[in-house]
């Protein structure tokens, strides 16, 4: 394992898509030492903001208050990266595989576009998780995204595929113009939630604030649902899928498109 | 002359040919059963409770005893606790053997979508996730949903949904089909029918147990045994195995097969997914048939020219 301590605080963002086991597999200490960050325009080296431990491994640990190191674990296939603390914007972005997990929060475009893997955040995360660049006409088409603590705007804004699972509040805009995919909100979201989905589902754990242009369809129990249930308990995430405890109210939408998205609320039998 | 019922269970030969081999005082004929090369596909159908599961299972693999005549032979491989199912609930295991790929594909489209689309509450699943050998099923059934179907991919599988009047379908979207064997066999040469029967339904009830086989045949086994072609309807691909019928003992033109004492026999038919289970149910089953009133115990074969799986009755019985 190769382990990174941050030395200080950058002043602005560093640019640091180099921190990936992809790149690290083969290096030596020397060399991953030497790999280029930047610090704003400026070209520096790894090891003018940490200490580097170990070498040549596609398991890295960075250690301290990362919220400026931006880029981690960019577009990587391989390996895992965990964060013992906080970390930067676009973390995970473009990742092909392996897994990615922060023990603090991280800040906006987790996951950004990424195409398969896993990333678990235990704190908060900025807005736009799994989202499509600006510009860009899809957002993440794989993989898993789980959040233990709150969220922020546009979260799997226009995401094909994949999985993400916020486990605290999330703000306005999830889903938007989502794709495909499912965004499961253990605790609910704001406003304008699904706002422009064309496919996809959104499943709230509890009641949320519908767009009127979302249409009451049924209350059922989805098959495929159990199958998500029973994928995420084994990520230590529950969610209710037993027929005899209640039922998921489906609206569709949204109709403004028209999409054919669908909003999952579940609600439990009246005890 | 019956056997004698308390004769020594050990076998009293060895495999060699011409040389004796006894169950319980049941003789094992020193032949071989042979079984072609097939390939299987293994359905898991799950639903709100067992009952309703084993009603589609049932259903769907129902008229299913020969590919000849069937075009697919099926059965239930075995029931499934709900931790052992893809959406945690109870479930059944279904397999499904034919000649090729294609063919076993439009067959599993012919009868999911006529027998667990149809059923309330199931869904339906791929119980080969490891074969590289993949045929689109829920990808072509999902065209039952004009349009208002829809699909989620997770952990690399991708599922139908389709709306249905009970709620939602769920069907995957590929099913693994693998190469398997058909035709194992063995035939149950009893003093009378009930016993042949009662034999005949403890080695089913014994086979059913082992991983990886079904039993095409009512219950397990069947009581029209054939041979290859006619002696007199030329047309006819197959027809009664008339060495082995016991009403046409002494009949001219039929050469009997039977012993003088045997008034009644069943065959059990088994295919595999590969050729440890088929052995390991034959095993099984041989050796739960072989009680009272069972005269012998041999196995149907076409002289070794056409299968080019051959499980000998003694080398079988002899690990046993």
């Amino acid at each position: 394992m190769i382990i990174l301590t941050l030395k200080e605080q950058p002043v602005v963002p560093l640019e640091s898509e180099v921190l990936s086991p992809d790149v690290t597999l083969s290096l030596s200490n020397a060399a991953i030492r030497a790999l280029p960050v930047y610090l704003g325009k400026t070209q520096r080296r790894v090891e003018d903001f940490f200490t580097v431990e170990g070498e040549a491994s596609d398991e890295i640990e960075i250690r301290g208050d990362a919220k400026q190191v931006k880029w981690i674990g960019r577009g990587m296939s391989r390996g895992r990266v965990k964060v013992v603390g906080n970390a930067g914007m676009h973390t995970g972005a473009y990742m092909k595989g392996g897994s990615i997990e922060v023990t603090g929060n991280v800040s906006d475009w987790l996951g950004g576009e990424m195409s398969d893997g896993f990333i678990r955040v235990g704190g908060n995360a900025g807005g736009q998780i799994g989202a499509a660049y600006r510009g860009s006409r899809g957002g993440m088409r794989n993989g898993t995204i789980i959040i233990g603590g709150t969220a922020g705007l546009e979260v799997g804004m226009r995401m094909k595929r994949g999985t993400i699972v916020i486990g605290g509040l999330v703000r306005d805009f999830a889903g938007l113009e989502m794709k495909g995919g499912t965004i499961v909100l253990l605790s609910g979201a704001e406003l304008r939630t699904g706002a422009w989905m064309n496919r996809g589902t959104i499943v709230s754990l509890v009641p949320i604030p519908l767009l009127p242009s979302f249409m009451y369809a049924a209350t059922y129990n989805p098959s495929f649902l159990r199958l998500y249930a029973k994928h995420l308990r084994t990520l230590g995430i529950t969610i209710p899928d037993d027929p005899h405890d209640g039922g998921y109210q489906r609206y569709t939408g949204d109709t403004s498109i028209p999409g054919r998205g669908e909003i999952l609320v579940w609600k439990p039998h009246a005890s | 002359m019956p056997p004698d019922e308390d004769s020594d269970p050990a076998m009293t030969g060895t495999s060699e040919a011409g040389v004796n081999m006894e169950r319980r005082g049941v003789r094992i004929v020193d032949t071989f059963a042979e079984a072609f090369d097939m390939r299987a596909a293994r359905v898991l159908i799950t639903a709100n409770t067992l009952g309703w599961a084993r009603t589609g299972a049932q259903t769907m693999t129902g008229f299913a005893t020969s590919v000849i005549g069937c075009k697919v032979e099926a059965g239930i491989e075995a029931e499934l606790a709900p931790e052992n199912t893809p959406d945690g609930r109870p479930g059944i295991s279904v397999l499904l053997f034919g000649f090729d790929a294609d063919g076993l594909s439009h067959r599993l489209l012919d009868r999911i979508g006529q027998t667990i689309l149809t059923c309330p509450t199931t869904a339906c699943f791929d119980g080969l996730p490891g074969a590289a050998e993949r045929v689109n099923v829920g990808g072509q059934l999902r065209h039952f949903g004009d349009k208002f179907q829809s699909s989620k991919s997770l952990n690399g599988h991708r599922y139908w949904r389709i709306p249905v009047m009970d709620g939602e379908f769920l069907i995957e979207e590929k099913f693994g089909v693998q190469k398997a064997i058909g035709g194992g066999n063995f035939l149950i040469l009893g003093m009378d029918q009930d016993r042949a029967l009662a034999a005949a339904e403890a080695a089913v009830e014994a086979m059913r147990k082992v991983h990886g086989v079904i039993l095409p045949f009512p219950g397990g086994m069947v009581r029209a045994g054939s041979k290859v072609g006619a002696k007199n309807y030329k047309k006819l691909s197959a027809s009664t195995n008339d060495a082995y019928c016991p009403t046409l003992r002494g009949r001219s033109g039929v050469k009997s097969e039977l012993p003088d004492n045997v008034n009644s026999v069943l065959e059990i038919v088994v295919d595999g997914l590969d050729r440890e289970a088929i052995e390991n149910s034959m095993r099984v089953g041989i050796e739960a048939a072989c009680r009272p009133g069972i005269v012998e115990i041999t196995a149907g074969n076409y002289g070794g020219k056409l299968g080019k799986h051959h499980f000998r009755l003694h080398a079988l019985m002899a690990t046993a």
